[in-house]
């Protein structure tokens, strides 16, 4: 089937099998490196992306259901407050559930400006990190909220 | 200090969240053929016949390899030292199949598409055999899982594959019958635990190709490069010299990449086809035939008089290896070895018991290597001694354990695998850990319970655990210094990153020495054509063994700096000093920059490559130690256990870099919380891992844990690099016993067999 949608901004037209998942088309025809298979179910979220501003597992999307949508991925991101965000918090250690941490933390911000601890806690729940123990984590997003806070005072 | 103790970033950090390629699954070869295992279906069985035929005929498949194609060379798939002290017991491929998952055929096609259907299209036939599925009746079953005569240990580790036991050890220092018949107070219980998984997020990858020279190239997600090295030229029967392993970032370890798993199959068909190969590992397949931690029981006694002084510790246990006795000896006697130690004062220790083959996942290093399974035993032992005793358990322990300059005959007697060394414990803190804890948890008002409500009980509890930095005598890791011309340094080492961030740390140690930004010192880690040897990332050894090593490293590289500079400012060497920026005259104004230095040592003036190196093997592996204590609220109409605050205070010595210290912690002690509460293991009757999924075996997530509060003690520990000891293990040894701790004294139930699950609190509640 033909799909036409766009990704990080760039429209893209392609013939795809009905079966493949977004997940195999996304990383392995797109080449879009950042989308990680940590367990193919739907459970760890390493496999996060964003489509028309919610996050998504893409190991549990089709790739035809990408159908005049609009997708983002760390790739795509212009603004680099939150990746900076992590960095600074140190929130990062393999890196592999990351990116997709960094998407979901995009969707919570699309929605909320300014989030609590719980709701923080809730929007993450859905991507699973062994490395971190999660808080550094937490605190990275706080952080973005501040940094995007602070850009937003010097307007 | 500088650069040391300095919070900075980890250097990869940003370049991991642009999805670059990084990973081994990112960076394999385009071309690669997809590699993929036909599985045993049975717990144990031998393969009468296997008929490939139909399978190879299909289009795309390239070479379906079975045991009658491949080398068959005992080796051991474990990353340790050499000679290894895990029986050589596993093959390439076998006849036998030892466990459901273990490998059957290699399989290898253009797609995936194609070695899937080739998968369903090969017939095997097998004899089935009864499976030993319960390690409490492995030792003489009727089933013996290794009857091949092949198999054998490199050394004395006490292996009887004919009673199916793997390892077992020994040891007693004074008499602990005669010790125990003069204690006031004794108590015995025994403690389980379970088969924990890794669950690191990027699965077991491996890509492998055969380069311009002929030589084989492995690019794998490994803790252990020149093991992995090691370990396939012994497998294939090919010189190390034919083989270059690769390590690019890693997506996690936690010892359950301190092996080789993916790296024999895709090599096995490279070295068939000549063609590059990839293998990346199912989630399910990570669960079911890489590695889980070892499993295992603990009978312990415990004697006091009734002033509160422990006189005596008997140990006995058992544990179960799985299918191949990856690891055995050597987790079983660290259940010892970094436990006993903590109570120096005893009249009399014994520690003994055995590793025993079954048919089930294989288990082997996982963070804590046998720490956390004897600290979840002695810890909860000491609790109820303190009880008995009737005294506070933070005072029994204050009163018995280890202070610093204190030793213990442990650590002479027990190393791993073999004889350890003797040592003081010349930096422990473990005092003021203990008292930060107290005070951070609220102790003197919180224990042991307060009633919330008619349902809900909140109690704490506390453990105190130890580990090592490095494997004394064994573990050596090297690196090497290279000047360039802009006054940069790379900065070659062996040792493995897996994520924890050493990397920086080890650029932070040279760049303190330099004493130049740690940006300027340019990391690479590790290939084994280009980088020094390193044993790799275990045994909480980086920071320590490695980091010892670059800081020999730029020490000498220093010298050769002030050397060079002294000749081209004309002074004797004794006048001069290098300050990170300038090379200078002492007494004088004659200066020349590093940058300068640097250039004209490459293009212009006496041209030669300033390069140092340095190794560096422990004479001694201090401990870090730790005090944890939880804060549990325990709902008494469902046994559910709510975490509220857990409070970990380590003495990790100096903290390199206090950012990745902490967060190295913080996970630790959230796999620990995992372990504890969440994360359970179940098998069918007939020997399949259920629990082979995130859906079945659940792992925390953030809404899971309570509020964590680490905090560090510093000490200086005069062996450690600018005072540093290790870090990586030590966060995940206290959660089960520090909880279990406070769920008894919440609503005095003491649960001892991991994981702590509502159904066995109320079950017991409901026994009361």
């Amino acid at each position: 089937m033909i799909i036409k949608f766009k990704l990080n901004g760039k429209e893209i037209v392609k013939d795809v099998p009905v079966h493949k998942r977004a997940l195999d088309f996304l990383r392995d025809d797109l080449g879009v490196l950042s989308i990680k298979e940590g367990c193919g179910e739907g459970e760890c979220g390493a496999c996060t992306i964003l489509v028309d501003g919610k996050n998504i597992h893409s190991c549990l999307m089709l790739a035809v259901e990408l159908d005049g949508k609009e997708v983002l991925t760390v790739e795509g991101l212009k603004d680099k407050t939150i990746q900076n965000a992590f960095v600074e918090a140190g929130a990062i250690q393999c890196g592999f559930c990351t990116p997709g941490f960094i998407i979901s933390t995009k969707a919570l911000l699309n929605e909320n400006k300014n989030p609590s601890s719980e709701e923080i806690k809730e929007a993450l729940e859905g991507n699973l990190c062994r490395c971190t123990g999660y808080l550094k984590i937490e605190e990275a997003v706080k952080l973005a909220v501040k940094m995007y806070n602070k850009g937003s005072d010097k307007k | 200090m500088k650069e040391v103790t300095r919070k900075i970033p980890k250097k990869d950090a940003l370049g991991l969240l642009l999805g670059k390629p990084v990973y081994t699954d990112d960076l394999a070869p385009k071309n690669s053929l997809i590699v993929k295992i036909l599985r045993s279906p049975h717990a144990f069985a031998k393969i009468k016949n296997i008929d490939t035929l139909e399978a190879t005929n299909i289009e795309g498949i390239e070479c379906i390899l079975t045991y009658k194609d491949v080398p068959r060379i005992p080796v051991t798939r474990a990353g340790q030292g050499y000679p290894e002290p895990s029986p050589h017991d596993w093959y390439i491929l076998d006849e036998y199949v030892r466990y459901v998952g273990d490998e059957v055929a290699i399989v290898a096609g253009k797609d995936e598409k194609c070695v899937d259907e080739a998968l369903k299209k090969i017939k095997v036939e097998y004899e089935v055999f009864e499976p030993v599925l319960d390690f409490e009746k492995a030792e003489g079953h009727s089933s013996v899982i290794h009857p091949e005569k092949e198999t054998h240990p490199m050394f004395e580790i006490g292996f009887d594959a004919q009673k199916n036991i793997a390892a077992s050890y020994e040891m007693e220092i004074g008499s602990v019958e005669e010790e125990l018949k003069k204690c006031d107070v004794v108590v015995s219980e025994r403690f389980y635990t379970q088969a924990q998984a890794h669950v690191a997020f990027e699965p077991h990858s491996a890509a492998s190709y055969i380069d311009m020279q002929g030589r084989l190239v492995i690019l794998t997600s490994t803790q252990v490069p020149f093991h992995v090295r090691r370990i396939i030229a012994e497998a294939f029967d090919i010189p190390i010299k034919n083989i270059r392993v690769i390590k690019p970032r890693i997506g996690g370890g936690f010892g359950g990449k301190q092996a080789v798993h993916g790296e024999p199959f895709v090599a096995a068909v490279t070295l068939k086809t000549g063609k590059p190969a990839k293998i990346v590992y199912t989630r399910q397949e990570v669960f079911e035939a890489t590695y889980s931690r070892h499993p295992m029981r603990y009978d312990i006694t415990l004697g006091a008089t009734k002033d509160g002084k422990l006189k005596v510790i008997d140990m006995q246990g058992l544990s179960d290896t799985g299918a191949y006795g990856e690891h055995a000896l050597t987790t079983f006697m660290v259940a010892g070895s970094k436990t006993l130690p903590m109570y120096n004062k005893v009249d009399a220790v014994r520690f003994k018991g055995k590793v025993v083959y079954t048919n089930k996942v294989p288990a082997g290093a996982y963070r804590g290597y046998g720490a956390i399974q004897g600290n979840f035993a002695l810890e909860s032992a000491i609790d109820l001694l303190a009880e008995k005793l009737g005294m506070d358990p933070a005072e029994f322990r204050r009163k018995n354990m280890i202070r610093e300059g204190e030793t213990s005959p442990i650590f002479k007697i027990m190393g791993e695998g073999r004889e350890g060394v003797d040592m003081v414990v010349r930096s422990c803190k473990l005092n003021e850990c203990l008292e930060e804890g107290m005070k951070l948890i609220n102790w003197k008002e919180k224990f042991p319970r307060k009633k919330i409500s008619e349902t809900k009980y909140r109690g704490v509890g506390l453990a105190i655990a130890m580990q090592g930095s490095g494997i004394a005598n064994i573990d050596m890791g090297a690196a090497v210094l290279k000047l360039n011309d802009d006054g940069s340094f790379n900065l070659l080492v062996g040792a493995t990153d897996l994520g924890t961030g050493s990397d920086t740390i080890l650029a932070q140690i040279a760049a303190e020495v330099l004493n130049v930004p740690t940006e300027d010192i340019i990391v690479y880690s590790s290939d084994t054509d280009l980088t020094p040897f390193d044993v790799g990332a275990y045994a909480s050894s980086t920071t320590y063994v490695s980091g010892n090593a670059v800081k020999r490293a730029a020490e000498k590289m220093k010298k050769l700096i002030i050397k060079e500079g002294a000749l081209k400012l004309g002074l004797d060497e004794s006048k001069v000093d290098f300050d990170g920026k300038y090379i200078y005259e002492i007494n004088g104004n004659k200066k020349v920059s590093l940058k300068e230095l640097a250039t004209v040592l490459l293009y212009t003036e006496n041209q030669k490559q300033l390069i140092s190196d340095a190794s560096y093997v422990g004479e001694e592996s201090p401990p870090p130690f730790m005090a944890g204590f939880a804060e549990v609220e325990v709902d008494i109409e469902t046994g559910k256990v709510k975490l509220i605050n857990y409070v970990a205070v380590v003495d990790c010595g100096v903290t390199i870099n206090p950012n990745l210290a902490r967060i190295q912690v913080e996970g630790g002690l959230v796999q620990g919380i995992g372990m504890t509460l969440f994360e359970d293991v179940k098998y069918s009757p007939n020997g399949k891992l259920l629990t082979n999924n995130l859906m079945h075996y659940k792992i925390p997530s953030r809404l899971d844990i309570g509020n964590i509060i680490v905090k560090f003690v510093e000490s200086y520990e005069p062996t450690g690099p600018f005072g540093a000891k290790s870090v990586a293990e030590i966060g995940i040894d206290t959660p089960p016993a520090a909880i279990a701790n406070a769920i008894y004294n919440a609503v005095g139930v003491r649960i001892k067999t991991l994981p702590i699950t509502p159904e066995k609190i109320l079950m017991n509640l409901n026994k009361k």
